[in-house]
């Protein structure tokens, strides 16, 4: 059953129904509400929550619970997951499967507390130090951030690596009905035979990211590699609006997707061809569906951004898998600042490649 | 009839070691393992090694085993206790490690009184680096980064980390103690015996540090270490209890 649901509540709600019954976080808006909510709710299913004394803490409690097997989950905003990149690297090196959620706000530095996409890259190449890469969850609504929170446990696990689910202030701020998948039997789960939990009769397990031979640091990064790419190929994840016959593609992510959506029916209902391309993972990123828009009749991209110019990179190497030559440009704000429908629709007719908040 | 009079501890492995000859790790190590062999824990222990010489601790332990970044160590054991309170979860660090860059880590998680116990390995030196300054490096002591001797004024005055701890209420079991002879390496093994015994019986967080040596970073031989630790590191550092809450049955509860 629906019901009102504000958007890091839900997050933090579905995180709960996935089997989560670990959470380490500490407080940075616009993300609160998760950590609050986990605060009381954790102790209702049995679970731990601790209010860590730093971000850097409370992703390595997630380190130790995770690596013990426990589904376990941090959340932040901008700031809070740059201290939390240490963290993350050790994870994936480890390979340890663990949920981080990031709010985004804008920065650079401590930058503001509206909403922002300007960790793009940092979400999606890496982060941390090492060849390393997460799945990357962009939810558009309430809804889908439950959806994809709940998903992200299980292919945390089945990846034995970090996912991100990467909202941003206002997707966490904002109340929208919707309905908490069913709570997951955790106990019917894999064993993890990999987990350090103790009681391992006899046979040790280590949670390691140390390999000093270059031969065998060279074979893990590898076998790291080989995932990633089975990641690509298994687990793109978009949605296409009004794309079969656009001349005009926008591509944009998270609350901005919501807003271009409302741009497409402005423009559609004036005649003009316009249409929505949405990845919804950001690592993969769906550079083949783009490519496939581009070789039809797409002529023109536009990558709508809440940040300096980050996806339209992704965007751009998308474009070069085509045999076409579509022009592509950016249409951003930034600094917490958000574009209207209206905004979008007026920079599409204007018939401009770029236009940004540069004045 | 042969009778086994001396054996290794069996959470010890049979790896051939790979610290200095002089170095006082194996010691603690082998100590560690006497202590919850003695209390039977041996099932269910889930170490924590840090960053250091000791990063491959886990090579020489048989149980399950978390290496973590520089400083975090007690983060880690706070989740893995949350994730398995019935394991018995034992951290081990170096002064640079827990009294340096992991200060926040070590003191927060002796605040909430997490039931793991800390081995504080504190020899005044970052080893495996190459002998710089620790935040434990002893007035006058002579590093690479304090190659004139390190003065207070230029580099900060040493972190008694006992003293600090035991301040707080969290803590069950906070004691000092050294390696430097045969009657302190069994004080040690009495007082790691005492710590993970406080954990068995959820009283919470324990802490032992343990005065050590470097000699290779020291610039001398075995013995002048032992014998500089007993007559330097013990009058800057006073070896003893700092902190005891007492055991169940004790009467102090």
């Amino acid at each position: 059953m629906k019901r009102l649901f504000k958007g890091n509540e839900a997050v933090a709600e579905a995180a709960i129904a996935a089997g989560c019954r670990c959470f380490f976080g500490y407080p940075i808006t616009p993300q609160n509400e998760i950590p609050e909510y986990m605060s009381w709710r954790m102790s209702e299913v049995g679970g731990h929550f601790v209010q860590a004394e730093s971000e850097v803490s409370a992703i390595n409690m997630v380190y130790g619970a995770a690596g013990a097997g426990a589904r376990a989950m941090t959340s932040s905003s901008s700031p809070g997951i740059s201290l939390k990149q240490e963290g993350i690297s050790y994870i994936a090196g480890a390979e340890v499967p663990c949920v981080i959620v990031n709010m985004m706000r804008a920065g650079p530095g401590l930058g503001g507390i509206q909403p922002a996409q300007s960790d793009y890259f940092q979400a999606t190449k890496g982060g941390g130090h090492g060849d390393y890469r997460m799945l990357v969850y962009a939810p558009s609504s309430v809804q889908e951030a439950a959806d994809l929170t709940y998903k992200a446990f299980f292919r945390a696990d089945y990846y034995r690596n970090p996912v991100m689910i990467l909202g941003d202030g206002m997707l966490g701020q904002m109340v929208e009905p919707a309905e908490i998948p069913p709570a997951a039997d955790v106990s019917a789960l894999p064993q993890k035979k990999w987990a350090a939990c103790g009681n391992n009769g006899g046979v040790q397990r280590v949670i390691n990211s140390i390999f000093m031979a270059p031969d065998t640091l060279e074979e893990h990064n590898a076998a790291l590699t080989r995932k990633y790419e089975e990641m690509a190929r298994s687990d793109v994840m978009s949605e296409s609006y009004m794309t079969d016959d656009a001349e005009v593609v926008l591509v944009a992510y998270g609350i901005v997707a919501r807003i271009c959506k409302a741009a497409v029916d402005i423009l559609r209902a004036e005649g003009v061809k316009a249409g929505l391309f949405r990845p919804i993972t950001l690592f993969p990123f769906p550079y083949r569906e783009i490519a496939t828009l581009a070789d039809g009749a797409a002529e023109r991209f536009i990558s709508v951004e809440l940040s300096c110019g980050q996806m339209i990179e992704d965007v751009k190497l998308a474009l070069y898998e085509s045999g076409k030559r579509p022009q592509c440009g950016i249409y951003a704000r930034t600094g917490g600042n958000v574009m209207r429908p209206e905004d979008v629709a007026e920079h599409v007719r204007s018939g401009r490649i770029n236009k940004s908040w540069i004045k | 009839m042969d009778k086994i009079v001396f054996r290794k501890p069996p959470l010890l492995t049979d790896a051939p070691m790979h610290y200095c000859p002089g170095c006082t790790h194996g010691i603690v190590h082998r100590l560690i393992a006497e202590a919850l062999d003695e209390l039977g824990e041996f099932e269910n222990v889930i170490g924590v090694a840090p960053v250091g010489c000791a990063v491959f601790a886990y090579n020489y332990f048989k149980c399950d085993m978390f290496q973590a970044a520089h400083g975090r160590a007690p983060a880690v054991a706070t989740g893995i206790k949350r994730a398995r309170p019935d394991s018995t979860v034992f951290v081990y660090q170096g002064d640079g490690d827990l009294a340096s860059i992991g200060m926040a880590e070590i003191v927060h998680a002796a605040a909430r009184g997490e039931n793991m116990t800390v081995v504080f390995i504190n020899n005044g030196i970052y080893g495996m680096t190459g002998g710089q300054m620790a935040p434990t490096t002893l007035e006058g002591q002579k590093t690479t980064t304090s190659q004139s001797g390190r003065s207070a004024k230029e580099h900060g005055n040493p972190i008694k980390v006992c003293e600090m701890l035991s301040a707080l209420t969290g803590p069950a079991y906070i004691a000092r103690v050294s390696v430097h002879d045969v009657k302190a390496v069994k004080t040690a093994r009495a007082a790691l015996v005492r710590g993970f015994a406080m954990q068995k019986a959820e009283r919470g967080f324990s802490l032992i540090e343990i005065l050590s040596t470097c000699p290779t970073n020291f610039g001398m031989t075995p013995q002048q270490a032992l014998c500089w630790v007993r007559d330097h590191g013990t009058a800057a550092y006073p070896l003893g209890v700092y902190k005891d809450i007492g055991l169940p049955g004790e009467g102090r509860e």
